[in-house]
């Protein structure tokens, strides 16, 4: 829903075409479905028989097909403080990407709209930052709040932060890195909503004596429900998953680790791939359960 | 207090897209930067980077392996999800929910778990990791905005057309070549240039199943601990403005387009 954005909206025919029954509809889904199937759901059967795992008693470094079901006890002894975190952060990087985006979106769908150039354009500048490298932007905001850089300049003159203290590797950072670099997730569905919102809806809250904040509360809120949503799922999901902003090279530092970095440690550096598997399986658990409380209240369709 | 209410939202908005934009102008300035080591302070002007883009080790080789990734994965992925998109708004099948469901769910995984998955698999099928893999995983995670963005295309259009076509004794395939695909296009091209960005800036999915070989973003990841060389910065910013540019031709044609028909009707 996120995308129609990029294709345009989609135009609504009077009269769509029945559905029909043929033996074409099987040769055009089963490649793309066998492809699903061979390099999504299997890698999920494998992360079970991963996860499972048990050390191999001859080689050391190797692992052994088991129900070890303990290995899920032991990455969540180990690692809450990192779920915890993954969670938080997420949490909060939507809320902030939300006071960001909702205006935005407001702006571009609502107080654009009588100019359909300047509407395209801003439209352009917000999904500009997927066209620049993710790492590189990452790294440009390292380098801005770095000692040497001009936010610390500024905030040290001011006597706000004692001089030689940084900015990066602290919550602050790492939340402001999600934040920005999920914004445009959230903007796009928002936006979608209201640039079909209908602006007579709006005249008559009017008409009727609501203030703006009573117009705004109770006609353009529920109608752009939806897109609020989708846009939080679409930023908290890469958010609590996302390893980057929270690694020591970019935004982070050891004490703001989230569940990614740990994963991808266990997985690439210390090989303990049933831990890793674990954990990711874990944090897509959590992620489901979130995902079904959504689409039960509206529906996979809309969300797709 | 209505009159404000304006100006607040304008000034909101545009200190947002400021803020939107501040990266990416660091990015393109620190391109330019007379760097000799690491490209992290400003030490003047110059234009030596750009026109030495493949001096820095490695960095060309990393590009090149991701565009060649991001062409096969987007042709792979645009093939198999504009055929599901097709089946999905017209033709009846069994388990219909299943399939939307199978399509819907990559898409809500963390794409950590997609990497750890895929490599846990191909660890335990034997497969050794590489390019090819990395094309195989991009695939993956490309499809479903495919099926995404294309349906959105197929259910706006009008299939009168199309009976028109078979009226005047079309076959299903010249219709298929000569109307629905055509209209579809505007929509698949959409499907196939998010494919390859997506494919193109990935990391984390690529960084669990490239083995080896390394990509643009991977080379980047790698050096960030010991400084960018400001040849990376020259090869993003080309790849900005070459998309930027991509997407106002785009705009701008859909618009005069939009005021052509106006004019007609």
């Amino acid at each position: 829903m996120a995308f129609t954005a990029f294709a345009g909206t989609a135009t609504a025919v009077a009269e769509p075409a029945p559905r029909r029954r043929s033996p074409i509809a099987l040769l055009l889904l089963l490649p793309g479905i066998f492809y699903l199937i061979l390099f999504f759901v299997t890698p999920l059967i494998s992360l079970v028989i991963t996860s499972l795992q048990a050390p191999d008693p001859l080689i050391f470094g190797q692992y052994v097909n088991a129900f070890n079901w303990q290995n899920y006890v032991a990455v969540l002894e180990q690692y809450w403080p990192q779920a915890i975190r993954s969670a938080g952060y997420a949490a909060l990087a939507t809320l902030f990407a939300l006071l960001i985006g909702f205006p935005l979106a407001y702006f571009i769908g609502i107080t654009l709209r009588p100019f359909p150039l300047l509407q395209s354009l801003a439209l352009v500048l917000v999904i500009a930052p997927f066209f620049i490298s993710f790492l590189l932007r990452t790294l440009a905001w390292k380098q801005i709040f770095s000692v040497e850089g001009p936010v610390a300049g500024i905030l040290s003159s001011l006597g706000a932060l004692p001089p030689g203290v940084s900015i990066t590797g602290t919550t602050f950072s790492v939340v402001f890195g999600l934040t920005y670099n999920f914004i445009p997730f959230m903007v796009l569905p928002i936006y979608a909503t209201l640039v079909s919102l209908d602006l007579r809806l709006l005249e008559a809250g009017n008409d009727l004596y609501g203030s703006p904040a009573t117009t705004f509360r109770t006609v353009t809120l529920p109608l752009s429900a939806a897109g609020v949503m989708s846009g939080t799922l679409l930023t908290f999901i890469p958010a609590a998953g996302d390893y980057i902003n929270a690694s020591r090279e970019f935004l982070g530092a050891t004490d703001t680790t989230m569940i990614g970095n740990v994963i991808e440690a266990n997985f690439l550096v210390l090989q303990n791939f049933p831990a890793a598997a674990a954990l990711s399986l874990i944090l897509m658990a959590f992620i489901l359960v979130l995902v079904a409380a959504y689409v039960k209240r509206s529906g996979t369709e809309d969300l797709l | 207090m209505k009159g404000f209410g304006k100006y607040a939202i304008w000034a909101y908005s545009i200190m947002a897209f400021v803020f939107l934009l501040i990266p990416i102008a660091y990015t393109v300035a620190f391109s330019f930067n007379d760097s000799r080591r690491t490209n992290i302070i400003w030490s003047g002007f110059t234009l030596e980077n750009w026109l030495t883009v493949c001096e820095a080790q490695g960095v060309c080789e990393a590009f090149g392996n991701s565009l060649l990734i991001g062409v096969a994965a987007t042709i792979l992925a645009t093939t198999l999800g504009t055929m599901i998109a097709i089946a999905l708004v017209r033709y009846r099948f069994r388990f219909r929910n299943a399939t939307t469901l199978l399509i819907f769910l990559p898409m809500a995984t963390p794409e950590v778990v997609l990497g750890a998955g895929l490599a846990a698999q191909f660890l335990q099928a034997g497969v050794p990791k590489g390019i090819g893999t990395v094309i195989l995983a991009h695939t993956l995670f490309c499809l479903s905005f495919v099926v995404v963005t294309v349906r959105s295309r197929v259910v706006s259009l009008n299939p009168a057309l199309e009976e028109a076509g078979r009226d005047l004794y079309a076959s299903p395939v010249q219709v298929f070549w000569r109307i629905t695909f055509p209209m579809l296009l505007p929509g698949i091209v959409a499907a196939a240039l998010l494919s390859f960005a997506l494919s193109f800036d990935d990391f984390i999915i690529t960084n669990f199943n490239r083995g080896a070989d390394v990509t643009f973003p991977s080379y980047i990841y790698t050096a960030a601990a010991r400084g960018i060389p400001a040849e990376a910065n020259v090869i993003a910013s080309a790849v900005f403005f070459l998309a930027i540019a991509l997407v106002l031709i785009a705009q701008l044609s859909a618009a005069a387009r939009r005021r052509q028909l106006a004019k007609a009707a």
